[in-house]
């Protein structure tokens, strides 16, 4: 139990800017190179620095920060962190896809990765065909596939479409057999990234008792996921990485436990004391910007039964004016969930006099499904003119439930409502 | 090899080393990914004539149709040489080994870039996609032999004693399509324009090959020189190990060493290139 399975040094990738950017032409690197000479002669500007992400310096983007750890056999490891973090480079690297820019990794055992299951299914070839060429891809053996053949068209439940070609197949089957073939590898150590994000919820607690089952076989795990539940029923040991730094490390519960304190009160409040440098126009500056629960304060979790306000404090500036506020409530993946309007009331619909406002929207608990999730600000007028809009003004998680219970898959949806329910017998007598 | 079998206790495992330098090539590795090899060939054929009408026969038709149309143009009517053999055999053998280089070529050169989804998912050693490429590129050849027997035997061409070189004069048209394909697929990578380069370049150098017309319309001194052309003393080889025409020995000669250049130097820039794929593919 106590051998070592993987051993980490000092582990940095940087990318330059340039290197990002999609589809470089040969006239775009012409180009490129001799703005770089031009910019280089004199000292680094802070446009350039401007379109850098966060953790960028001199035009390079740090990836991952001289990360080191010690993963020991048989452990199931957590690698959680916000998007861009580094939790998917650092699983790049350790699966050699990508080299590491220094520092350097020893890996004890074969490795499987499970990142974009289905990679190299082909639309045109059958189920049957695609097993061999993913499961080939993949690094197992022709005797190998044979020998789990059955197991992997059972796991996926697509015997009966084993000879049709995948493009033919339900975005579901096409899933599961992805899934399927990748799980059935027999690696010593099985890199797993984010697969859990995808399928429905059955399928994802299938997916979650493989892996269990693999932890059983004393075989070695690292899972990077966003899901906490997850990685709370699941890993032994976290570790949290942060702008490519590795930020807290120990046990799981602890770890999770700070990362959804620190990382996730992403900006539920914001002040700013002077008007004039306050986002804002000529007619309406910004004061003071808090989300919190009911009875809370901005520091306090959100959990699905959490019903909580949003508070935007305001300065009119002139006599007259008519406008109110709107907010649209975006989720993770940039999409717009609702939007609400503080209007239809005559005290918002007429004309104002100048001072200090506050709106509170309220909004209820089993409303919003869990996850991130970001609030912009429009100041409307007539509904139709948008004087003003402020994205983001505030960024927060709606997390699953306070009581850790074990995992049982996304909600998937926009929205999560409780909604009215009932059941009635309609009939005392079985079927006649 | 860790047998599956064993417990993970008792395997002493492999171990591999991740780092930002790569040592020599590694040849157990490659012969472990054999079977990969085979599947991406496997593939690539098993797909590409997929709802296609004529399915199989595309490979023999191009150069057929080609043969047809250059000996109609050029050998009946511009009466462009053709060392004494008929001429409808002697540009369908020049073509044998040009449409095997080019679709070979075009393949490796394509291999990368279209595997994108591959390269940023999973690690397995980048070579095996250009040589698949070239492999895939065989198979079609095969099957445009038939054709070529069925020729000689239609003009009652005798088979020359050097017959059996011709794998040879085949191997050299892969490793010169290999040694091309490996530059171009990593400069593909980085830079698009390959892509549009490609048809264009396989046009001009088309124009510039002995498969239309003999290389014996060159002076003498100059046919060393266009041995630079690798595909130049290629078909002219090809054409005299099953025709029996004139043997060009040095024109073979400088092409046998610009193919070992081209290999060489597209298997170390390749090398140098295959580690930042993932990232910039």
């Amino acid at each position: 139990m106590t051998a070592i399975a993987i051993r980490a040094e000092g582990l940095s990738k940087t990318y330059p800017l340039g290197q990002l950017r999609p589809n470089l032409s040969l006239k775009s690197a012409v180009t490129e190179a001799v703005t770089t000479r031009l910019r280089t002669a004199r000292p680094f500007d802070t446009d350039t620095s401007a379109d850098a992400s966060p953790g960028s310096s001199r035009g390079l983007v740090h990836a991952l920060r001289d990360v080191s750890m010690e993963v020991r056999r048989g452990e199931v490891l957590g690698i959680i962190g916000r998007n861009g973090a580094g939790k998917s480079t650092l699983l790049r690297i350790l699966t050699r896809i990508t080299p590491p820019t220094t520092g350097w990794a020893e890996i004890h055992g074969r490795v499987g990765a499970l990142i974009g299951v289905g990679t190299g299914f082909h639309p045109d070839l059958t189920g049957r065909e695609n097993v061999y060429l993913n499961g080939a891809i993949l690094g197992m053996k022709k005797a190998e596939i044979d020998r789990r053949f059955d197991e992997i068209v059972s796991f996926a439940e697509i015997d009966r479409f084993l000879d049709t070609p995948v493009k033919r197949y339900s975005s579901g089957m096409h899933m599961r057999l992805a899934f399927a073939v990748a799980a059935h590898m027999e690696p010593e150590i099985l890199l797993v990234d984010e697969v859990l994000a995808v399928g429905d919820a059955a399928f994802q607690r299938k997916c979650l008792g493989k892996m269990e089952g693999i932890a059983r076989e004393n075989r070695t795990i690292l899972f990077v996921s966003h899901n906490m539940p997850a990685v709370q029923s699941l890993c032994h040991r976290a570790i949290w990485l942060d702008e490519g730094r590795i930020v807290a490390e120990g046990n799981t519960r602890d770890v999770v436990g700070e990362y959804l304190q620190k990382a996730f009160v992403l900006l539920t409040e914001s002040t700013w004391e002077n008007p004039s440098e306050a986002p804002g126009n000529a007619g309406v500056r910004l004061r003071r910007v808090c989300l919190h629960p009911v009875g809370g304060s901005a520091q306090d979790p959100i959990t699905l039964e959490t019903p909580f306000v949003v508070e935007i404090e305001y300065w009119n500036m002139h006599a007259g004016a008519r406008f109110h506020l709107e907010l649209n409530v975006i989720s993770e993946d940039g999409v717009l969930i609702f939007k609400t309007a503080a209007s239809g009331r005559p005290e918002v619909n007429g004309s104002r006099p100048p001072g200090l406002f506050r709106d509170v929207c309220h909004v209820p608990a089993h409303l919003l499904n869990s996850g991130v999730h970001r609030i912009e600000l429009l100041v409307t007028r007539d509904h139709m003119n948008i004087e003003f809009r402020k994205e983001d003004i505030v960024v927060f998680e709606v997390l699953e439930s306070e009581t850790p219970r074990p995992w049982e898959g996304n909600w998937r949806g926009a929205v999560r409502p409780m909604l009215a329910w009932s059941t009635e017998r309609l009939m005392d007598e079985r079927i006649p | 090899m860790t047998a599956p079998e064993r417990s993970p206790e008792v395997a002493e495992p492999r171990v591999t080393l991740v780092r930002a330098t790569k040592g020599a090539v590694d040849l157990q590795e490659l012969w472990e990914y054999r079977e990969l090899l085979y599947y991406l060939v496997w593939r690539t054929i098993k797909v590409r004539y997929k709802q296609t009408l004529l399915g199989v026969s595309w490979a023999m038709l191009q150069p057929l149709l080609t043969m047809l149309v250059l000996s109609i143009f050029l050998g009946r009517m511009a009466r462009v040489p053709s060392s004494g053999i008929p001429y409808p055999l002697f540009a369908y053998a020049g073509l044998v080994v040009w449409t095997y280089f080019t679709s070979a070529l075009s393949q490796s050169t394509q291999s990368i870039v279209e595997q994108q989804a591959m390269i940023t998912r999973v690690y397995f050693p980048r070579i095996l996609l250009p040589v698949s490429g070239v492999l895939a590129a065989t198979v079609d050849m095969l099957l445009s032999l038939p054709v070529l027997v069925g020729l000689m035997l239609l003009y009652e061409f005798p088979l020359s004693y050097a017959a059996w070189t011709l794998p040879v004069f085949l191997l050299l048209a892969a490793a010169a399509a290999l040694g091309i394909g490996l530059w171009l697929s990593a400069l593909n990578v980085r830079y698009r324009d390959v892509r549009y380069a490609i048809p264009f370049l396989i046009q001009l150098w088309f124009l510039s090959t002995p498969v239309m017309y003999p290389s014996s319309l060159l002076p003498h001194p100059w046919r060393i020189l266009y041995g630079i052309n690798p595909m130049a003393g290629v078909v002219e080889g090809f054409r005299w190990a099953l025709l029996g025409t004139e043997f060009h020995r040095s024109l073979l000669l400088v092409s046998i060493a610009s193919i070992l250049v081209a290999l060489a130097g597209g298997f170390h820039y390749f090398r140098r290139m295959e580690a930042t794929f993932a990232d910039v593919v």
